[in-house]
């Protein structure tokens, strides 16, 4: 019997919400991950400056950034236990590798904060900031290609992992780089619009890298897909999602040629449905599976009461989240007034 | 060393350092919002200054909190995952509300400590209250699931009708909750208020007593003595829960290896598991049976009526509890010391050395007591991850690579732990004639 909550599909309201949140997730803390990478790489003559500008602009925000993995994670376990628990099973490595990186990122971003920005002190913690912020959206980016093709298995309960397909196979960490690049994408994009003249130049030009990077990485990861994970080529080209990857490969393109003209706030917009799109494809991809083949949301979904209580909570949770998110984005974009 | 050993050790280094950090989470967004609001009220520089530097330490030790804490909801299932996937359900709904908390926390805090010079006075410190309110929710909601380990109640519907569950009731009707969160979120102000005073007295010992650092103090000391104060009224009922609900930890707690009517609280002692008898204890007649059933010839249930198989590790849980109960004590009798000098002024407290030593050696102590209480009623719950269901050892992942797991996660923890101490003592106030120009 399939559960329902409000009229809806339990299941559906269940992955809807999931999915908001790895939307959330995705632009988020993807932009935190890309400035990460974009501070590794500062180079020129205004390295500095581009430090500090990422610096200014995720400090605020790059905690709040990512309780949406906090929030994915909650919902898994308390949503689908089975899935929760066969994927701590089998991704035990890179798992742990990711929360490494989070850790790592997370501590180096703060203990060189009120360091001098040329001091020693600094440079180092930079550069762990900048490294772990690098590896950890590859790391994300494989775990996701290794749930969506088809290489873990959960058969009564035991889960076994095909090799080729693991995470450090090679389709998945090719799916990992994409991630990195497009991070590092969304940041340059929107860090165009936090900074002006030459430094909003060193930016557009880092977009112009990345997005150039995400196109030959996608362009090359296109083929090796059909060629080594028949599974997933064929969720991919689902009627269900390609119209997503379709859209969100033109929003790429429209994006990167609103950076091309300097066209930043248009760029932004376009950079952020690109990625929504992108992960909207993913999910249609992969529904109605969790772990594909043997673990779907109808199967692993907990028992009513649980998922009654989630979901039930939302409206209260967001009624309060949404205004007060919106009030820390808007006053750190506005200019110093005390 | 075993899978179960090595993933016990990760998740108890795990925890502890997250409490560290998750405990001034709680209690130093209350530090501030009462010095920025002297500030708002006497318009003394002194204040502003103070949560500006406090605000300074706590942009550190809330992000140390936060990236540990997300490890955490991770951990759970990569060393846990059968516990997880059975339990995962039931106690998600408390972590749903933790993240809700939690979340609100971490927005405020980013207003709070970057928008100084972006909000009013008065809205920058109604974001301090809203980051304070939401630590102590996090706090409240997240010890529900633990809670509910200790007792699972509504646990046979979840192996046979999962539907029928009432998971508010479950979490949030359970008696073991309410009295587990408040003790143990009281104990967060404790650990902080002592932690700060420490490093105040420590400061006029080398003669740094300007009125900046002497508020400082009084504010510290003020919320671990009030909090700590409360203490031993919620330590108390939380025994007599534990008693009722928990015996085999009670009996642990106090080295009761036999039954008996009229038992003696016994004070330090060293518990032999294998004689079953307590050597150097001071014997406090008929106490235990008083305090825990209000009645001298109460019986008490001694270790004796559980197999041994059932046993949590009773020395360690005898320890600890006597060291929180220790720590948690000396710490209040300092802060007593403190206010009978007080009284008298700022100066009398800065002339009395003694009490300056005192303060300083009193430092860690909440801290202290907080993670002993922790052992007690994690190792206390032993051999059980969900107490009288679950065994810990059923609940372990059969993943390869737990030792190495293990072995990384303590050593970048107690990497992180020692920079960031050096990096909190080269935080400094401004000095005197600098504080008119913050």
């Amino acid at each position: 019997m399939t559960q329902t909550w409000l009229g809806i599909d339990a299941a559906v309201a269940v992955a809807g919400v999931m999915l908001l949140a790895l939307m959330a997730y995705a632009v988020f803390a993807g932009a935190d991950f890309g400035g990460g990478v974009w501070d590794l790489f500062a180079s020129g003559p205004r390295r500095d400056e581009q430090r500090l500008a990422i610096a200014k602009a995720i400090g605020p925000v790059w905690e709040a950034n990512h309780v949406w993995l906090i929030f994915i994670i909650v919902i898994l376990f308390s949503a689908l236990p089975e899935a929760y628990r066969a994927l701590s099973i089998v991704l035990f490595t890179p798992f742990h590798l990711v929360l490494v990186g989070i850790v790592l990122r997370g501590a180096a971003f703060v203990f060189r904060v009120h360091a001098d920005v040329a001091s020693l002190h600094w440079r180092t913690w930079a550069w762990v900031f900048g490294a772990s912020s690098t590896i950890t959206p590859i790391l994300l980016g494989a775990t996701a290609g290794a749930v969506s093709s088809g290489g873990i298995r959960v058969v009564d309960g035991q889960v076994s992992v095909d090799p080729l397909q693991a995470w450090f196979g090679p389709v998945s960490l090719l799916i990992g780089f994409l991630t990195l690049a497009v991070c590092a994408y969304l940041a340059a994009v929107f860090l165009t619009m936090e900074t002006d003249g030459a430094l909003r130049e060193d930016f557009r030009q880092r977009a112009l890298v990345a997005g150039g990077a995400t196109a030959v990485l996608a362009a090359v990861l296109l083929p090796l897909i059909a060629l080594q994970s028949p599974l997933l080529w064929e969720h991919l080209s689902l009627p269900q999602s390609v119209p997503f990857l379709a859209g969100g490969t033109l929003l790429a393109v429209l994006s990167f040629w609103a950076v091309w003209g300097r066209r930043y706030r248009a760029g932004r917009a376009l950079a952020v449905a690109q990625v929504v799109i992108l992960v909207g494809g993913f999910a249609m991809a992969q529904w109605p599976y969790v772990i594909y083949p043997d673990v779907t949301f109808y199967g692993a979904l907990a028992p009513g009461p649980s998922v009654r209580f989630l979901l039930n909570s939302l409206p209260f949770g967001f009624a309060l989240l949404i205004p007060s998110l919106l009030f820390l984005f808007a006053v750190f974009k506005r200019e110093e007034r005390y | 060393m075993t899978n179960i050993d090595a993933a016990r050790l990760q998740m108890a280094y795990s925890l502890a350092f997250h409490m560290i950090f998750a405990a001034l989470g709680v209690g130093m967004p209350l530090l501030m919002f009462i010095a920025e609001g002297f500030w708002l009220k006497t318009k003394e520089r002194r204040y502003l200054s103070l949560a500006k530097t406090w605000a300074k330490a706590t942009a550190v030790l809330f992000a140390i909190g936060a990236v540990s804490g997300t490890g955490l909801a991770f951990e759970m299932g990569l060393l846990w995952p059968e516990f997880m996937g059975f339990a995962g359900s039931t106690i998600g709904p408390a972590f749903t509300l933790e993240g809700y908390a939690f979340f609100m926390e971490a927005i405020f805090l980013g207003i709070y400590l970057y928008g100084w010079e972006r909000v009013s006075p008065v809205a920058h410190w109604l974001s301090g209250l809203v980051v304070a309110i939401a630590g102590a929710a996090s706090s409240l909601f997240v010890v529900a699931t633990n809670a509910w380990m200790q007792n699972p109640l509504g646990v046979e519907l979840l192996a046979t009708a999962p539907e029928q569950i009432d998971v508010a009731a479950v979490l949030f009707g359970n008696q073991a909750w309410p009295i587990m969160a408040i003790h143990s979120t009281l104990a967060c102000y404790v650990a902080t208020g002592f932690a700060v005073a420490g490093v105040y007295a420590w400061g006029a010992l080398k003669g740094r007593m300007d009125p900046l650092r002497q508020s400082a103090l009084g504010i510290a000391v003020a919320v671990g003595t009030i909090a700590s104060a409360t203490m031993p009224v919620t330590g108390h009922a939380s025994a007599v829960d534990v008693a009722t609900r928990q015996p085999a930890k009670l009996a642990a707690m106090e080295a009761q290896f036999q039954t008996e009517k009229g038992a003696p609280l016994r004070i330090g002692g060293i518990p032999n598991v294998e004689t079953e008898e307590v050597s150097f204890a001071i014997e406090i007649p008929y106490a235990l049976s008083i305090l825990a059933f209000s009645d001298p010839m109460a019986e008490v249930a001694g270790l004796d009526q559980f197999p041994r198989d059932q046993w949590p590790n009773v020395p360690l849980t005898h320890y600890a509890f006597q060291v929180m109960v220790g720590a948690g004590s000396a710490a209040l009798v300092v802060a007593v010391w403190y206010w009978i000098r007080r009284v008298r002024g700022y100066q009398a407290v800065l002339r009395d050395r003694y009490l300056l030593w005192a303060l300083l050696l009193t430092s860690p102590l909440g801290f202290v007591a907080l993670q002993a209480g922790w052992i007690v009623t994690e190792i206390g719950r032993q051999p059980w991850i969900i107490y009288g269901v679950m065994r810990t050892a059923d609940a372990v992942t059969p993943a390869k690579g737990i030792v190495t797991a293990m072995l990384g996660f303590v050593a970048l923890y107690t990497f992180l732990g020692v920079v960031l101490v050096f990096l909190l003592q080269r935080i400094r106030h401004p000095e005197p004639e600098e504080v008119m120009r913050v």
